[in-house]
């Protein structure tokens, strides 16, 4: 009886590894060979294998290499500083808050994550164009106007990742802080401990596997934005907010070099497999 | 201390607002050009309501082609996502194998791999098959990248049903699948839920992968078809485009608004992305 259950219990595994081997194991497989090959977009018939070559290649390319600084820009802007510091702020003032700002607040946050990628790179889009409302703010304050994404592209761009994605590390700060229980704050409070040192002393470190968690996952969903970008900027002017995503799409598709494109994805992959292993750990310790 | 406590009340709900204003900023430009006759790109109050922008847009080239394409797509994909998530969470929550621990430790690895990485990949994979341009590639590729967070989350939801309630199912003769279909799936009700409307979601709001995977412009889904308002028609209406961006967004909204609610506020995503 235990033995048949063994086989037979597993048969409803079968689906699911059959697709998540053809179309996700696969493909990562392809990833792997086709980036140490030459393959061309344009009707060439088979394609030779070149070792390190595309690897070589990308080290010697400024226009890689500044793809590459501008993911770190737009990954530490967005994610580490943006997303995270905010959507703790957001969660923490949500404690204290009375119930009809907290409800309006985190409605309007969420409603700008449940957005579709690309109707939230259209908003973006004309808030930070010349003839946009940022401008017509600043207009208002009589300050100095700028035309943000041709100035700062890679500035406006991170700002609308953290538009669209601080709602997801508000929910997750949002669960954490609930647990921390209230006589351990009110406690240090009778102490006479002040705001920020309970919030370094206490908070923090209470809530400090949320932390990594929120971290790992928000730099991984950065690393990996595309529309957002293609919608705003399409990367420009010129390369100057062509993040890695951007820049693959366009070696693989503009330039017709899909191997040269599949080995810097691959190397977003790589980047992205270590994050995901240190955010395994992390839940490693609760699971 | 209560007015030290109002005090902090007051200063926190100052900058919460100050926040949600900030937030609405981008959300009112779309709701206000949806209704202005002669929308251009910054906030303001219409000079009188319209619904010309919503009346132009409504023909089939436009809105209804692209919307049914995202439906079929969407709703397909996510079928099978809930279906094989269901399927495979069962074994994972019920029977003791050496095996799920690895299992779930690669699905978990999977679930935050940057799908957006292998796309190039995939499209090249997709032309040497003759998957590319089809509507079942897409569907079983999109399934594929939402499966291994769906059965994740479904493990998780599955644990919370008791299972003794299942043994007296399986001393009365039910195979493991008539359980699961009879006694289990209907009381994680909220859970299938979640994991329905988060893949539809998802995948009803992603560019990339029918952008990548799709060529015709008859098959290609609201997230790809909503940028020829910028590439092919010249200049840009955007009264239109703020009207189409408020019809394709309002299903997700909606669906979203109506799990939040059934869990009680807190969506519980949070916690369960938390592990």
């Amino acid at each position: 009886m235990r033995h048949r259950y063994r086989i037979a219990g597993a048969l409803p595994l079968g689906p699911a590894v059959v697709l998540l081997l053809l179309f996700l194991a696969g493909p990562i497989a392809y990833c792997v060979y086709i980036a140490f090959t030459d393959l061309q977009l344009t009707g060439q018939a088979h394609s030779s294998f070149v070792g390190l070559a595309n690897f070589r290649r990308a080290f010697r390319d400024d226009a890689f290499l500044n793809a590459v600084w501008l993911t770190l820009v737009f990954t530490v802007l967005s994610s580490l500083v943006g997303q995270n510091t905010l959507g703790l702020a957001l969660a923490a003032l949500m404690k204290r808050a009375s119930k009809p700002v907290r409800t309006l607040t985190g409605g309007v946050v969420v409603t700008a994550w449940v957005l579709p990628e690309v109707v939230a790179g259209f908003l973006l889009y004309a808030f930070f164009r010349r003839e946009g409302t940022l401008n017509a703010i600043l207009d208002w304050l009589h300050l100095p106007r700028q035309n943000w994404l041709f100035t700062l592209p890679i500035l406006a761009v991170s700002f609308a990742n953290v538009w669209r994605g601080t709602a997801f590390s508000m929910l997750v700060y949002s669960a954490a802080l609930d647990e921390i229980p209230a006589e351990i704050t009110e406690a240090a409070e009778v102490d006479g401990a002040g705001g920020w040192r309970r919030l370094w002393h206490i908070t923090l470190p209470m809530i400090r596997r949320s932390i990594g968690t929120n971290l790992m996952l928000n730099t991984l969903q950065t690393l990996s934005v595309f529309g957002l970008i293609w919608v705003m900027t399409r990367g420009g002017p010129g390369d100057r907010s062509q993040t890695l995503p951007l820049f693959m799409y366009e070696q693989a598709f503009q330039n017709s070099m899909i191997g040269y494109g599949t080995a810097v994805a691959l190397l977003l992959l790589l980047v992205g497999s270590l994050f995901s292993v240190v955010h395994l750990r992390l839940l490693r310790t609760e699971v | 201390m209560p007015r030290k406590r109002a005090s902090r009340r007051l200063a926190a709900d100052v900058s919460l607002l100050a926040v949600a204003a900030a937030f609405a900023l981008p959300l009112a430009w779309v709701l206000l050009s949806a209704v202005d006759p002669h929308a251009g790109l910054r906030v303001r109050v219409p000079d009188g309501l319209t619904l010309d922008n919503f009346d132009a847009i409504l023909t089939p080239e436009i809105t209804y082609t692209p919307l049914l394409n995202s439906l079929v797509l969407c709703g397909g994909a996510t079928a099978l996502t809930v279906v094989c998530a269901a399927l495979a969470a069962y074994p994972l929550s019920r029977f003791r194998s050496r095996l799920n621990r690895p299992f779930l430790l690669t699905i978990l690895f999977a679930t935050s791999l940057p799908i957006t990485a292998i796309m190039v990949p995939v499209y090249a994979l997709f032309v040497r098959v003759n998957l590319i341009d089809t509507l079942q590639g897409t569907v079983f590729f999109f399934t594929a990248s939402q499966l291994p967070f769906a059965i994740w989350l479904m493990k998780n939801f599955m644990d919370g049903v008791p299972r003794e309630l299942e043994e007296a199912a399986w001393t009365d003769g039910a195979s493991a699948l008539q359980s699961l279909a009879r006694i289990v799936l209907p009381l994680m009700g909220p859970g299938l839920a979640v994991v329905t409307v988060f893949s539809f979601v998802m995948m009803w709001g992603n560019f990339f992968v029918p952008f990548m995977l799709l060529l015709s412009p008859d098959r290609m889904p609201a997230s790809v078809s909503v940028n020829d308002f910028f590439g092919n028609r010249g200049m840009v209406a955007y009264g239109q485009l703020a009207a189409f961006s408020v019809i394709y967004s309002t299903p997700v909204i909606l669906l979203y608004v109506l799990v939040a609610r059934r869990l009680g506020g807190g969506f519980a995503l949070g916690g369960a992305v938390k592990g």
